[in-house]
C-alpha cells in the first residue's frame, strides 16, 4: 500500500512537470514569434541589479504602500513557505514523514512556526485582497477589460493561495494531535506556534479519523501546488516567475522619452533628399512588408514577454491621462490584448503548422484605432509598471501602422502633417514669419 | 526701455563668430501668441545677463516631433535630415530650448540619425549658468512669498528625468513652491502630447488639461508655473474653464524670472 502511494504521488509529480514544462516551452515559443529589436543580452551585471531592485526588491511597488506591504508579505511567505515543499516531495518520493524533523532537531519546530506565522500573513493579505477586490471596489480593478476571467482569475488565485495556507496549518494541527496520540510513523517534533491552536479541536477526533484527516491536508496542499503551478502558467500570475526575465531584459537607461528609429524610413528620406550622398540605390535595404505593428509577430519578443508578465494590477490604467477622462485607452487593456492574441495565435500554429495565420490580427480584432489615437505618449505607464513593462512601446508601434500603412490618420492630423511638411511647423502660418517674434521686443535699461 | 536684438547664427558666421550656445525656439515659441512671450521672455534673460547666444531665425524648422508621435516617420525623417543639416553646418554644439519635446527630440533622437549636441532644457540651462556664476538673479522681486504650484512636462521629466532645474529656480525667486498631488514622476500629463493638441480627443467623460488644471487650482495658488509652451496653452485653457484666469496665471519659469528680475 504504501508503495503504492509512493508511486501515486511520483506520477502525479511526473505528470504536473511535464504539463507545466510543456506550457512554458509554448510560452517561450510564442514570445520568440516576436522580432529581434537591439541587444537585450549586454552589461549583464547591470541587467542584474536592475532584476534585483525591481523584481526581488519590488522598488516600484513600494509607490503605493498599503497594497504594497501586504503584497510583500505574500510575496515572501509565498517563496519560504515552498521551502516546505522540499520536505513535502522527499516525504512523497520515499514514502517518509517529516523526513526533515530528525535531520533539524530543535531548530524543526522553530522553521516550521516561522512558515506558520508566514502562512498567517499570507491568510490575512489574500483576506484584504478579496476585499479590495470584491467590497470596497478598488476602481482599477473594475475598468472594462477586468470583466469576466480577468476578475474571476485574480479572485480565484486568491482563493487557491488561503486554500493552500490553511490546508498548511491544519495539517500541522492534525500532526500535532496524532503525535499527542502516539501514532505510528507520527515522530514528534514539539509544538508549532500557529497550528498549537487547532490542537483542541483535533485532539476530539479519534485516531483513524484523524490520520484521514491530516492525510487528505497532505494531498490537498501538495496537488494544489502542483496544479496552482501549472494555473499560473494561464493565469495572470505567470508574473510571479516572469518578473524576473521581464525586468532583466528591460531597457537600462535608454531615456524614457526616446522612440525607436526605423532605419529603413530614415534611408529612403536621405535618398530622397540627397540621392547623391545617400549611396547607390542598389545599396538600398529592401523596403519592410510593412511599417510598425499590425499583429504581435510585427512586435519584438521584448513586446511580447511584457504582455506575458502582466499582472493586470491595473496601475498604468490608473495613471492613464486618458483612461482618467474617461477614454476607451488603458494601457492594460493593450498588454491583455497582446498576450492574448499571441496566444490564439500560437494555438492556431499549433494546430494547423507554424507556417499558418489565421487572418486575424492585433489591431482590428483586439485593439482599435480609437484606443490607440488617444494616446498622448506621457509615459505614466511606463512610469508606474512595478515589473518594467512598457505599453506605449506597443501603441506607438501599432499607431505607425495605422497612420503610414493604413492612412488611419484623422483629417487634423493630416493637416497637422502638410503643415510640418509645407509650412515647417504644425500650423498654417508661412515659413517666412518664423522669426518675425523677434522684431519688437523690449527690455528695460537698467542703472 | 530699449530694444533687444536677436543674433542669428548666418549673422554671426558672416562676421566670423560662433555663440556659446544655440537658442533652439520651436514652433510654438516661434508661432503661437501665447508661447511668443516665453520666447521673448528668455531672450531677455539671455540679453540681460549678457549671455553669447544666436537663433537659427528662419532657417528653424520643425523638429519632427509632431509627427513622429502621430506615427508619421517619413514627415520626422524629412524634418530631422533638414535640421540635422543646418545644425552641423553652423558646427553647433551646445543648444538650449524652452520645449521639451524639441529638448527630447534633439537630445535622444537626433543622435542616432547623425546629429550630435549637449542639448539643455532651458530650466536647466538658467540652473547651470546659476551655478557658474555667469547669472546673479537679484533676491526678492514680484513672486516673493506667492504660492506657486509646478506641473510637471512629461517630456522634461519622465521622458528625460528633470524634476529639480525647474524646482530650484521657483525657490531661487523666493516663491514658497507648493506640490500637487501628482507630481514629479507621478506627474499627470497635460494634454497635449503625443500631437493630441493638434486633434480632437476621443470620446470621453472630461478633458485632460481641465483634470489637471482642477488639481492645480484644488491648491489654490497664485501662479501655475510650467515648463513648456504646450503645457502653458493647455493649462491656461483649463484655468479659463473654472473662470480663474483672473487670480491665477499660468506662467512658464522663464516668465517667472524674467518677472521677478523686472526685465
Amino acid at each position: 500500500m504504501q508503495y503504492l502511494v509512493q508511486a501515486l504521488f511520483l506520477v502525479v509529480l511526473g505528470v504536473a512537470g511535464f504539463l507545466f514544462a510543456k506550457r512554458i516551452g509554448f510560452i517561450r515559443r510564442n514570445i520568440l514569434l516576436g522580432q529581434d529589436d537591439h541587444p537585450r543580452n549586454d552589461r549583464k551585471s547591470e541587467r542584474f541589479a536592475q532584476m534585483a531592485l525591481f523584481a526581488l526588491g519590488q522598488k516600484k511597488m513600494f509607490k503605493r504602500m498599503g497594497p504594497a506591504v501586504l503584497h510583500f508579505v505574500v510575496y515572501v511567505g509565498f517563496i519560504l513557505i515552498n521551502l516546505e515543499l522540499i520536505e513535502i516531495v522527499l516525504d512523497g518520493a520515499l514514502g517518509k514523514h517529516r523526513i526533515l524533523a530528525p535531520v533539524l532537531g530543535s531548530f524543526y519546530p522553530i522553521l516550521i512556526s516561522f512558515l506558520e506565522v508566514l502562512a498567517v500573513g499570507v491568510f490575512l493579505a489574500c483576506v484584504v485582497f478579496l476585499w479590495r477586490r470584491n467590497v470596497s471596489k478598488v476602481s482599477r480593478f473594475h475598468k472594462r477589460e477586468m470583466k469576466g476571467w480577468p476578475m474571476l482569475d485574480g479572485n480565484l488565485i486568491l482563493v487557491f493561495e488561503i486554500i493552500l495556507v490553511s490546508a498548511l496549518v491544519l495539517m500541522n494541527g492534525a500532526d500535532q494531535a496524532l503525535q499527542f496520540k502516539g501514532a505510528t510513523h507520527y515522530v514528534h517534533t514539539g509544538g508549532f506556534l500557529v497550528s498549537n491552536y487547532t490542537f483542541g479541536f483535533f485532539a476530539s477526533f479519534d485516531k483513524d479519523t484523524l490520520i484521514i484527516i491530516e492525510r487528505s491536508l497532505w494531498w490537498i496542499h501538495i496537488l494544489g501546488i502542483l496544479f496552482f503551478l501549472n494555473y499560473v502558467t494561464y493565469s495572470k500570475h505567470l508574473h510571479i516567475m516572469l518578473a524576473f526575465p521581464n525586468s532583466y531584459y528591460a531597457d537600462l537607461d535608454k531615456p524614457k522619452g526616446q522612440m525607436e528609429n526605423m532605419p529603413a524610413i530614415q534611408k529612403e528620406v536621405q535618398m530622397m533628399l540627397n540621392p547623391d550622398a545617400a549611396g547607390d540605390s542598389n545599396d538600398m535595404p529592401p523596403p519592410p512588408e510593412r511599417f510598425g505593428a499590425k499583429d504581435v509577430t510585427d512586435l519584438s519578443w521584448k513586446n511580447l514577454l511584457d504582455a506575458y508578465s502582466c499582472t493586470e494590477c491595473g496601475r498604468c490604467t490608473s495613471a492613464c491621462p486618458q483612461n482618467m477622462t474617461g477614454k476607451l485607452l488603458s494601457p492594460r487593456k493593450i498588454m491583455m490584448d497582446t498576450r492574448d492574441r499571441v496566444e490564439e495565435l500560437g494555438k492556431a500554429k499549433d494546430k494547423n503548422g507554424a507556417d499558418h495565420h489565421d487572418g486575424k490580427s492585433l489591431i482590428g480584432d483586439y485593439i482599435s484605432s480609437e484606443e490607440l489615437l488617444a494616446c498622448n505618449t506621457c509615459n505614466a505607464c511606463v512610469e508606474e509598471c512595478p515589473v518594467n513593462i512598457n505599453p506605449l512601446d506597443i501603441i506607438l508601434k501599432l499607431r505607425r501602422h495605422e497612420i503610414m500603412d493604413e492612412a488611419k490618420s484623422p483629417n487634423e492630423w493630416n493637416v497637422m502633417f502638410g503643415n510640418v511638411e509645407n509650412n515647417m511647423a504644425p500650423w498654417q502660418f508661412s515659413p517666412d514669419d518664423r522669426f518675425k517674434w523677434a522684431d519688437n521686443i523690449e527690455i528695460k535699461e537698467k542703472g | 526701455m530699449s530694444k533687444v536684438q536677436v543674433p542669428t547664427m548666418a549673422e554671426l558666421m558672416a562676421e566670423g563668430k560662433t555663440p556659446d550656445v544655440l537658442f533652439w525656439v520651436g514652433c510654438a515659441g516661434s508661432f503661437d501668441q501665447r508661447a511668443q512671450k516665453i520666447t521673448k521672455a528668455f531672450v531677455k534673460i539671455l540679453n540681460h545677463f549678457n549671455i553669447n547666444y544666436a537663433v537659427l531665425g528662419g532657417e528653424e524648422v520643425c523638429t519632427g516631433d509632431p509627427a513622429r508621435r502621430s506615427g508619421n516617420e517619413f514627415i520626422f525623417q524629412m524634418m530631422a535630415a533638414q535640421n540635422i543639416a543646418t545644425l552641423n553646418a553652423y558646427e553647433v554644439k551646445r543648444i538650449v530650448t524652452a520645449c521639451p519635446h524639441c529638448f527630447n527630440t534633439l537630445k535622444n533622437e537626433y543622435p542616432e540619425l547623425g546629429g550630435k549636441y549637449e542639448v539643455l532644457h532651458h530650466t536647466q540651462f538658467l540652473q547651470k549658468m546659476i551655478d557658474e556664476g555667469k547669472i546673479k538673479l537679484e533676491d526678492g522681486g514680484a513672486f516673493k512669498g506667492k504660492h506657486i504650484t509646478f506641473h510637471d512636462s512629461c517630456y522634461l521629466g519622465r521622458a528625460n528625468d528633470e524634476y529639480q532645474a525647474p524646482r530650484s529656480l521657483i525657490q531661487i525667486i523666493d516663491a514658497e513652491l507648493v506640490e500637487m498631488k501628482r507630481s514629479r514622476e507621478n506627474g499627470m500629463c497635460c494634454g497635449a502630447g503625443g500631437a493630441q493638441i493638434f486633434k480632437e480627443p476621443e470620446k470621453g467623460e472630461s478633458e485632460v488639461h481641465f483634470d489637471r488644471a482642477d488639481e492645480a487650482l484644488e491648491k489654490n495658488p497664485d501662479v501655475i508655473a510650467v515648463s513648456c509652451p504646450f503645457c502653458t496653452l493647455m493649462l491656461t485653457d483649463g484655468v479659463k474653464n473654472r473662470n480663474k484666469e483672473d487670480q491665477v496665471k499660468v506662467l512658464d519659469i522663464a516668465e517667472l524670472i524674467a518677472e521677478a528680475q523686472d526685465l
